[in-house]
């Protein structure tokens, strides 16, 4: 099982073009993901902003473009779950994200793929876990869910 | 998708803790040591109907199935709960994995619309 990538795939009902224009105009991609962004979505450009989501509103996105191919692949980097405004993150690796955009009859099927993160220290992981403390009774969940499946 | 079954997916090595678990003390337990602090026998026990020796009882099968353990401080045995076993890379991962779930489906919802 790894620990060094998510993978997460949807489809859109709507077409690539629109996606892609959701993905990559800094104040489209706000308007979902939740942050007011600053700079241009172009290759190697650094994007940053303040996150606008309900929660994390003293957290900075600070993403680095890698590569665009217009309405089929978008990638940056980034230090995940860099949530914590007094530390720094800046000499940890970062990982990479990526956004696959299909045509299916349906729309779009939009996989996003977060890979590196078994280079981040696992103690940083573990700190984490330990910030997010609904973890336990999550977990307690989690393990209810699966004895009455 | 479900990660998180997956890591007690191997029913050898869940069964113990799914029995270690199957018990509404036990249960209490495991809830009042989420918060990681360690706990003495008297916390854990305090509005419990249970004896303090129960609950040491159970606290010990706990620690059997990897879900806990003890330590001592001075004169006092504390307990809290085992951090490896919860394979905490996996947390973290299934932590970011639930803010990707919620980002694209605003996301599906912008583009949708």
């Amino acid at each position: 099982m790894s620990t060094d990538r998510i993978e997460k795939q949807v489809v859109l009902r709507a077409p690539r073009s629109r996606v892609w224009r959701a993905l990559t105009d800094a104040q489209e991609f706000g308007a979902w993901f939740g942050v007011k962004l600053q700079g241009r979505f172009t290759a190697g450009a650094r994007v940053q902003g303040q996150i606008t989501y309900p929660g994390y509103e003293h957290v900075t996105l600070d993403i680095t473009i890698e590569r665009l191919d217009p309405e089929r692949y978008l990638s940056w980097r980034w230090h995940p779950n860099a949530i914590d405004p007094g530390f720094d993150y800046s000499k940890e690796p970062t990982t990479l994200v990526e956004f696959h955009l299909e045509e299916v009859e349906a729309g779009t099927r939009l996989t996003v793929v977060e890979s590196g993160f078994d280079g981040i220290p696992l103690a940083r992981r573990a700190r984490a876990f330990e910030a997010n403390e609904g973890g336990w009774a999550e977990q307690l969940e989690n393990i209810g869910r699966h004895v009455s499946a | 998708m479900s990660p998180r079954s997956a890591r007690l997916a191997d029913p050898a090595e869940a069964a113990p803790v799914f029995a270690a678990l199957g018990d509404a003390t036990r249960l209490a337990l495991m809830g009042r040591l989420r918060t990681r602090q360690p706990h003495s026998i008297a916390q854990l026990a305090e509005g419990l109907p249970v004896t303090r020796q129960a609950v040491t009882k159970h606290l010990e099968v706990l620690s059997q199935a990897g879900l806990v353990r003890d330590f001592r401080q001075g004169r006092e045995r504390l307990w809290q709960p085992e951090t490896k076993r919860l394979d905490e890379a996996r947390l973290y991962l299934d932590t970011i994995s639930k803010r990707w779930d919620e980002a694209l489906a605003r996301l599906k919802a912008f583009v949708e619309n």
